[in-house]
């Protein structure tokens, strides 16, 4: 299992250059001129100039590699230093965003917070609706609960979040105004005043969030049930005479968890993706709107970065799954 | 006394069959009427349908040209003039309709086409020909480790003006959807047609052909191809889907067609600039959007459940 996961790990390492490569490669055929907002005065030799002090000059495999440099070693060690208190990246060049001219990393601190609030907590609540509704559904398959469950499900993943989102925001603040429409993110929670309104402010993006992901993993789950409850195993669990409750909750689901727990860990990246809809939805200004924000003002190094951090994401949560699907099921030992 | 000797015309008489009762029935007429008792996928039929000829047959009917601007006749609620009434400038949001469903279902479609086109064809090649297999599922498997929706956003913003101003504002837009979609969205196709024709590959039919000497494109397209159709029409069913939602999702970004091309997304888009004043607006295209979503992902399971020979007949 340790080779496994090691000989993984080594294995994410090109595929994560890849991909960065492909970012990089893709947005070099940007038409976009971070000297565009310099007034028509400055002379050219001084835009030039400029430009080189962008580091633009170079030309594209040193700039590659300036990029690969600044995100893997110097940000990290810049994290080392904040959090340790050390200088280890002082007087180092940082990925600079065209846009604020700060470093990247920075806004992305920001900004993470409150996409992570939103998001993981969303995915947590869509986690737990969708876990009994599956086990339920499948043990009662056919029935009233099962077929409601069905039409909601299919329902909750044809529905985009962009129009539950917008729906929501019609019913529960245009016409009752129960919630707020807009996510507020300088909300500081102190008492139990602000407390209450920032509970207010997520219940909206977290339920759409939720219920789009609720659907997806409750079919998974009951799948996976009906799978294992026609198995010989549980008839046998069933003729030593153990109670439904043990047969169904320890047996079956345990056994019905393997293939869902790694859907789940899968699907974080996407909900991360999926997200920047929900995000721009609610004004949430989180990742997402930070990505739009960019995309829309051509500013290169951040739209990079964020890209590139998605793409993280999805290779670390590849990983996961795969070792966890080898942790759980022994059978599937890649080794 | 009677012979009841072989060749006595009573023996041949009991050797013969009697003749089937019903007449024999293909494959695809099975798999017709197992899909006829999926009654979900049905009624998903139908409105799919209904919707499909509204889209093509709708602006003929409806004579109002989208793009026909009315400024005295703006922000009207539903009137027998406009039965969904009109919009900031005074446009029938009915004809913007749809105006608007041509260009999302074309879209949809044609990305789905592109996508099971890439998928089936990698999937056959990555299963048929071992040498082709590695390096192309190593290919599959990078480009599901793309964050998807982000790279689309920068292709559309790369890709925007010079494909605009290559083959016009409308044309150039629904290439760039059109591929952009299509070349994010074939892997689940390939990995399933992989899979499937290695599976195919070691049965005895195949072997048959190949001792028989025939050649490999025509192994591929008289006995791989067809048995791995299933498959492909249940993910052309999800394809459709996903790429009404992902062009619905990037138009309503903001990164989609442009205002004056009205799509469903685009509509749900603009809408919301007016969603304290006239939250009806966004009903429209977010209903159409689901709805057809909705009855396509109802089609993809009757699908599923008809061309799954271990369900038909039960």
């Amino acid at each position: 299992m340790l080779t496994f996961t090691i000989r993984r790990l080594v294995l994410a390492i090109p595929t994560l250059l890849f991909i960065s490569l492909v970012i990089f490669l893709l947005l070099e055929l940007a038409p976009g001129d971070p000297m565009a907002q310099v007034p028509l005065t400055v002379p050219p030799e001084v835009k030039e100039r400029m430009r080189e002090a962008l580091g633009l000059g170079e030309p594209i495999y040193i700039r590659f590699g300036n990029w690969l440099w600044q995100f893997f070693v110097i940000e990290p060690m810049h994290l080392i230093d904040v959090m340790f208190n050390t200088s280890l990246a002082e007087g180092q060049q940082r990925v600079i965003s065209w846009q604020t001219r700060s470093p990247v990393m920075d806004i992305v601190a920001q900004r993470m917070p409150q996409t992570l609030w939103v998001v993981g907590l969303s995915y947590v609540v869509g986690v737990l609706i969708a876990l009994p509704i599956g086990i339920y559904s499948a043990y009662k398959q056919y029935s009233w609960f099962d077929q409601i469950g069905t039409f909601i499900s299919m329902v909750g993943f044809s529905v985009p979040t962009f129009f539950t989102g917008v729906l929501l925001i019609v019913v529960f603040s245009v016409q009752l105004g129960w919630f707020p429409s807009i996510y507020d993110t300088t909300l500081v929670v102190e008492d139990w005043a602000s407390f209450k309104l920032q509970i207010r402010q997520m219940v909206m993006p977290v339920f759409v969030l939720a219920l789009y992901n609720a659907a997806q993993i409750s079919r998974f789950m009951r799948a996976s049930m009906l799978d294992n409850l026609g198995q010989d195993y549980v008839r046998t669990a069933r003729a030593k005479g153990l109670g439904e409750r043990v047969v169904v909750l320890s047996h079956v689901l345990r056994n019905s968890m393997i293939p869902v727990v790694t859907v789940i860990a899968l699907g974080v990246p996407q909900v991360f993706g999926g997200a920047i809809i929900t995000e721009q939805v609610f004004k949430v200004n989180g990742l997402g709107a930070l990505l739009i924000n960019a995309i829309q003002a051509n500013d290169l190094p951040m739209v990079q970065t964020l890209t590139f951090i998605f793409a993280v994401l999805i290779v670390v949560f590849n990983l996961i799954a795969d070792v966890l699907y080898g942790v759980l099921d022994p059978r599937i030992r890649y080794d | 006394m009677t012979e009841t000797g072989p060749g006595t015309p009573e023996a041949i008489a009991a050797l013969t069959d009697a003749l089937p009762s019903s007449p024999p029935r293909s494959q695809w007429w099975d798999v017709w009427a197992q899909f006829r008792s999926h009654k979900g996928a049905m009624a998903g039929a139908m409105v799919f349908l209904i919707i499909l000829l509204a889209v093509i047959f709708g602006p003929w009917l409806w004579h109002i040209d989208p793009g026909y601007i009315d400024i005295r006749a703006r922000n009207q609620g539903p009137s027998l003039a406009h039965p969904f009434g009109t919009d900031q400038l005074g446009r029938d949001t009915m004809a913007r309709m749809f105006a608007g469903g041509r260009i999302t279902m074309a879209v949809g479609v044609t990305a789905m086409l592109l996508a099971l086109f890439l998928g089936s064809f990698i999937g056959i090649l990555a299963g048929y020909f071992r040498a082709l297999d590695g390096l192309l599922m190593r290919l599959t498997d990078l480009f599901l480790a793309l964050p998807l929706l982000p790279l689309m956003l920068v292709m559309v913003l790369l890709f925007r003006d010079p494909l605009s101003a290559a083959f016009g504002p409308e044309m150039g837009i629904f290439i760039l959807m059109v591929s952009a979609i299509g070349i994010t969205s074939w892997m689940p196709t390939a990995r399933i047609v992989r899979s499937d024709v290695l599976a195919l590959k070691e049965r005895e039919f195949i072997l048959a052909a190949r001792s028989s000497g025939t050649t490999n494109s025509k192994m591929i397209s008289r006995h791989i191809l067809p048995n791995v159709m299933s498959p492909i029409m249940v993910s052309a069913t999800l394809g459709i889907a996903n790429a009404i939602i992902t062009e619905s999702a990037l138009s309503f970004l903001g990164l989609g067609f442009p205002p004056d091309f009205p799509t469903w997304g685009r509509l749900l888009f603009d809408a919301t600039d007016y969603l304290q004043q006239y939250p009806e607006r966004v009903i429209w295209p977010g209903v159409a959007i689901s709805v057809t979503v909705l009855t396509v992902n109802y089609i993809g399971d009757g699908l599923r459940d008809a061309l799954d020979p271990r369900i038909r007949g039960r």
